[in-house]
């Protein structure tokens, strides 16, 4: 018989087969169908935190923090447009739906970027009135679905945007559950009320870059060419699609990295397709440079962004400006902690809560209940997303100003170094106190 | 009539004077030459004109058309009349694929044949096709007509949502979820209404009717296999 003092193997998780792995497979098999989630990747990837800022030294000197001015604005749209779009703040509001989100919300969106100089997005469902009247400047997505999509409203927008993709499901569609298939929703997307609907992953009468270029003509012709037209992608071959974009006659472009979120979609799709937002920036800059468009043809980066650090850095990159979806809508009371009694009931916690397809968001942002939406108070969100968007605007100049620069747009490549060799290779820019990085050649 | 040489002077110049109508209408009766397969030709209109191309055209012509009258006296390429909100498109020859793409009222009528996916994702618009139609046609279609005055290509109907197809000829397949439905009253006066409409001779009872099973509506596992 085994003494009881005779050690023994302590019980060791499976570093493949986690926890997590494992009740992902029961719940698999219990119900015979994929998660569907909202968000974006929650795994962990080389992303801005893996990149510092060098900062002033004796080869360089500092503007004065509280005396010497640093711009911040940018224009987007000068290649083609008769109105380009002009931003006090280099971060935009990215595209989410009225049906993904509530009316307060998108409304809270709308007053929040209006009072920070900035722009705001429709989604797929088309342009609401109140989005309309809230969003000085407003970005009109033309999605595949076409859902709402008219060329009143089209007209009324100060930008479009051709959506490609988005990074959280490169060559995936969209799926809004009956559940949050209101009457104004379904109503606004020509569909009966309660169903499932999906959105189509590819455009309906185009398909290649050559009819691309046929397509931004026609909404050219339409709004007699005072539209800036955006096309935005998930990130997957920036290079490529930057310069096949840039072909087709986009003013601006949009890449969106693998942390972008969405409303929902197979969680597979989120966590397993597409390449970091890191990853993303300088192929989208290098084949910019190659057309010799750079700062004529904006970029835009998404997918992550949370504060003025991660904004310096994408602009330092070579980005013109950022957007903002997931930072947005915790800005305005997404996963509060304050519905975290609520969040329990839904099996959930605070900063976990995903199920936004499900249409029972306690802070009453991705809802269409009444009763949910009720809780959100536009007027006062708003207030929040401004003062969000302020401070990442003042530590984007903070750094910037360290770095000696007295706009965001100088921030440059020379002035980072990485912490890790994936953030080197993907950022190419050195590893802290080193001169290389991989793939550099010469060594 | 005004008569405008789009070889000559430019498609720019023939859209913007044609948009310059949709706040006052100065001129209500358009001639357009030498079209020569050029994109976009009369696309965004807005006003109650009437607009006659003497010839064919590239992609999108009379796209996201509002109340104005086109005809297209030759064949039209991908994307004619595409997300059109009202008015009517008629093409006296064949269209290329899209057809009416997402279309939400007014009425298309192609005279000849049209290729794949007309009527895609249709929205609420009217299509008479008085030739066959090629495959995926009314793919996703939402709401609106689409009569089929010959044949009807591979998966008619494919995840359709509430609109309606009705088919003169033969179908050769359908496609998910897309089922043959009884032919009401109703239906039928739809029908002649439309074949009156677009000047078709075809009689109401000669066509079958195709809509949505509605089984796909919300999503069910066991219907994995038809996705």
């Amino acid at each position: 018989m085994e003494n009881s003092k005779t050690p023994r193997t302590v019980p060791i998780q499976s570093e493949t087969f986690s926890n997590p792995v494992n009740a992902e497979i029961r719940r698999a098999a219990a119900t015979g169908i994929y998660d569907i989630r909202g968000g974006g990747a929650k795994r962990k990837v080389p992303h801005f935190d893996d990149l510092l800022f060098l900062g002033a030294s004796v080869s360089r000197y500092p503007l004065e923090g509280y005396r010497e001015k640093c711009e911040t604005s940018v224009t987007l749209g000068t290649r083609f447009a008769k109105n380009p779009i002009e931003l006090d703040i280099p971060v935009t509001i990215a595209g989410m739906s009225f049906g993904a989100l509530s009316g307060p919300a998108k409304e809270a969106l709308g007053r929040g970027a209006s009072m920070a100089g900035t722009s705001t997005t429709t989604g797929d469902g088309g342009m609401t009135p109140e989005e309309r009247g809230h969003s000085s400047k407003l970005v009109y997505q033309y999605l595949p679905s076409r859902y709402g999509m008219n060329p009143d409203d089209l007209r009324k927008a100060d930008a479009i945007e051709v959506v490609v993709g988005q990074g959280a499901k490169p060559g995936g569609g969209g799926m809004l559950l009956g559940q949050k298939i209101s009457d104004r929703v379904a109503e606004m997307r020509t569909l009966p009320q309660g169903i499932d609907q999906r959105s189509a992953c590819r455009h309906p009468d185009w398909t290649g870059p050559d009819d691309l270029e046929i397509k931004i003509l026609e909404l050219r012709e339409i709004t007699n060419w005072e539209k800036p037209i955006y096309i935005k992608v998930g990130a997957t071959r920036p290079y490529f699609d930057t310069a096949l974009a840039v072909k087709a006659g986009a003013d601006v472009i949009v890449i969106d990295g693998l942390q972008g979120g969405t409303a929902a979609t197979q969680d597979v799709f989120i966590e397993h397709v597409g390449i970091p937002t890191l990853a993303c920036i300088r192929p989208a800059v290098q084949a910019l440079q190659d057309l010799g468009l750079h700062r004529e043809v904006q970029l835009v980066v998404s997918g992550g962004i949370r504060n003025g650090a991660d904004v310096a850095k994408a602009l330092a990159l070579g980005a013109d400006a950022v957007s903002i979806g997931t930072a947005a809508m915790v800005a305005i009371g997404d996963n509060d902690p304050k519905w975290e009694e609520e969040y329990q009931k839904l099996g959930t916690t605070a900063g976990a809560y995903d199920d936004w397809h499900e249409g029972l968001d306690p802070a009453g942002i991705t809802t269409q209940s009444p009763e949910l939406q009720a809780r959100l108070d536009p007027v006062e969100a708003g207030r929040k997303l401004r003062n969000y968007l302020k401070v990442m605007t003042l530590e984007a100049q903070t750094i910037a100003r360290a770095c000696g620069h007295n706009h965001l747009h100088n921030l440059e490549p020379e002035d980072l170094c990485a912490l890790t060799m994936e953030a080197a290779a993907m950022a190419k820019v050195p590893l802290a106190g080193t001169d290389w990085y991989p793939g550099k050649t010469g060594f | 009539m005004q008569t405008y040489n789009l070889e000559a002077d430019g498609l720019r110049g023939l859209n913007s004077a044609l948009h310059a109508q949709n706040d006052t209408v100065t001129e209500d009766s358009w001639e357009v030459t030498n079209p020569k397969g050029s994109h976009a030709i009369a696309c965004g209109l807005d006003a109650p004109i009437e607009v006659t191309i003497k010839g064919s055209t590239g992609y999108y012509c009379a796209g996201m058309n509002q109340r104005a009258t086109v005809h297209v006296e030759g064949s039209v390429g991908p994307g004619v009349a595409e997300n059109m909100m009202s008015g009517q498109v008629i093409v006296a020859g064949d269209a290329s694929q899209y057809a009416g793409a997402t279309a939400h009222g007014g009425l298309l009528v192609v005279r000849g044949n049209a290729s794949s996916r007309c009527g895609i994702s249709l929205k609420g618009a009217d299509i008479v096709v008085q030739g066959n139609i090629g495959h995926m046609s009314a793919f996703m279609a939402q709401a609106g007509n689409l009569v089929v005055c010959g044949d009807a290509g591979d998966a008619l109907g494919d995840s359709l949502y509430e609109a309606r197809i009705f088919v003169r000829g033969t179908v050769k397949s359908l496609g998910a979820d897309c089922v043959e439905k009884e032919m009401r009253p109703e239906h039928l006066e739809i029908l002649k209404y439309l074949l009156e409409r677009s000047g078709c001779d075809a009689k109401p009872e000669e066509f079958r009717r195709y809509g949505s099973a509605r089984q796909l509506y919300n999503f069910d596992v066991d219907n994995a296999q038809a996705y």
